[in-house]
């Protein structure tokens, strides 16, 4: 089966500027990737890039079946991107939000309910105006968005930022139930302790390129757990 | 389209009624410069009757310029653009969701100052409908216009200075057209203007076409 993200070599530009120099990244469907790197060292642009928000100019980058350097429109709707700006209206409460996001996906607004719930948004929460709640809660109603809308390819560029920690708890299980009902999520991060046991594989970035590879600490126990690997994480 | 359309619209209007920046800051805006044309003019009732339609006309075309800026201002932030890009809607549908919503307030808004010039002016119109669709075809043109340019310099630092240098030009026909037939409709003189409907209705016909068109590359050039 092809890989659900595949880069080769891809050159994205942000404006007139390099944002991406020459990637390789493959994914499958079902995996985590972490992408970690110091400020300006990439991660947003290739999340961006695999959401069809840059423009490749050369490489290969086909993601989701889709080639997009042909056509990005198509890719765009099974993506969910949470970057570091939430994608809210303000004036818009936390239920309404989810709604109008589902609905414009083309899903029933039935699944906005279980999402909030899910993400503790109940009662007065999900009646309040976005504009009104603090950075954590706007950070779960963004993530209610995406449980909601379930795309095939999770976005997320640092998203355990302005979380506690029982929501940084909450986001784990969610990136695990994500990948294991066979969605790819790719995840940045600063804090590398606190993603690589999420990941399968671990990107270092730097410069616009992949400086490091390396085995996440969910591919080991999931090799201990069938017996595969040696369960150990070759840190490089 | 349709339903994509029909979506933006609500969100659109529900954050205007939440936010009441139409109701707070457009139509004071509007009737106080109604009414400020009302002092430049004099007290000469025969001036004030004149000149009423070019007036209201004046009023709507600004107002149109604060709209438009409302409605992508909801949008302004890095989250809410690039989340309408990834939403899956339909850009047409975008399109015709926001034109809606801002055609929804500019109505709403000329109802107000058509009481105005009334009042104010002591306007009496002897071809209501020919006003009536006057406005209409008018506003529909101004609100498709006032989208696709709102669109062009939504991404631009500047872009609440060079929305009204862009736009404002681009309407002198719905200023003028809509005038003469404003003009028209208080004389009496339907024949008259029925020929000015005939530029209001081209034009209202071309920016949605446009804007149905462009909107997508429009909002990614953006």
């Amino acid at each position: 089966m092809a890989p659900a993200i595949h880069l080769r070599t891809a050159v994205a530009l942000a404006g007139r500027f390099p944002a991406l120099s020459g990637v390789d990244l493959s994914a499958d469907s079902g995996e985590v990737v972490a992408v970690l790197g110091p400020n300006g060292a990439g991660k947003t642009s290739l999340l961006r890039t695999c959401a069809g928000l840059l423009a490749v100019t050369s490489g290969e980058a086909v993601v989701l079946g889709h080639d997009l350097r042909v056509d990005c429109s198509e890719v765009r709707r099974h993506v969910g991107l949470l970057g570091h700006a939430a994608p809210l209206y303000d004036e818009l409460t936390a239920a309404e939000n989810v709604r109008f996001a589902v609905r414009a996906a083309g899903c029933s607004s039935a699944r906005a309910e279980p999402a909030l719930e899910r993400l503790g948004l109940v009662g007065r929460l999900r009646r309040t105006t976005v504009g009104r709640l603090s950075a954590g809660q706007r950070r779960r109603v963004a993530l209610a968005v995406l449980v909601a809308r379930a795309p095939a390819l999770w976005l997320l560029d640092e998203p355990h930022a302005g979380l506690d920690a029982g929501a940084r708890r909450l986001l784990g299980e969610l990136v695990a139930e994500a990948a294991a009902g066979g969605a790819t999520v790719l995840l940045s991060s600063h804090e590398p302790e606190v993603v690589e046991p999420l990941a399968d594989q671990v990107m270092v970035m730097a410069g616009g390129r992949v400086a490091e590879w390396r085995r996440g600490g969910r591919r080991a126990l999931r090799s201990i757990g069938t017996g595969v690997g040696t369960g150990v994480t070759d840190v490089a | 389209m349709w339903r994509d359309a029909l979506l933006v619209a609500g969100k659109d209007l529900r954050i205007e009624l939440r936010s009441r920046v139409a109701l707070w800051q457009v139509l004071p805006f509007a009737v106080l410069a109604l009414v400020l044309f009302a002092f430049a003019l004099g007290p000469s009732p025969v001036a004030m009757r004149r000149a009423a339609p070019g007036l209201f006309w004046l009023a709507v075309l600004f107002s149109t310029v604060l709209a438009t800026q409302r409605s992508f201002a909801v949008e302004a932030g890095e989250g809410t653009r690039d989340g309408l890009r990834l939403s899956g809607l339909d850009p047409a549908g975008i399109f015709l969701g926001k034109a809606a919503a801002v055609f929804v307030q500019l109505a709403a808004l000329e109802l107000v100052l058509w009481a105005g010039v009334t009042l104010l002016f002591g306007v009496r119109i002897h071809a209501t409908w020919l006003a009536v669709i006057a406005c209409l075809l008018a506003t529909v043109g101004l609100s498709s216009a006032g989208v696709v340019y709102g669109a062009l310099s939504a991404g631009l630092r500047v872009r609440e200075t060079l929305l009204p240098l862009l736009v404002l030009p681009i309407l002198a026909p719905v200023l003028l057209a809509g005038s003469r037939a404003w003009s028209a409709a208080i004389d009496g003189a339907v024949s008259s203007g029925v020929g000015w409907l005939r530029i209001l209705a081209p034009f209202a016909v071309a920016y949605l076409a446009v804007g149905v068109a462009l909107y997508g590359p429009l909002q990614e050039a953006g």
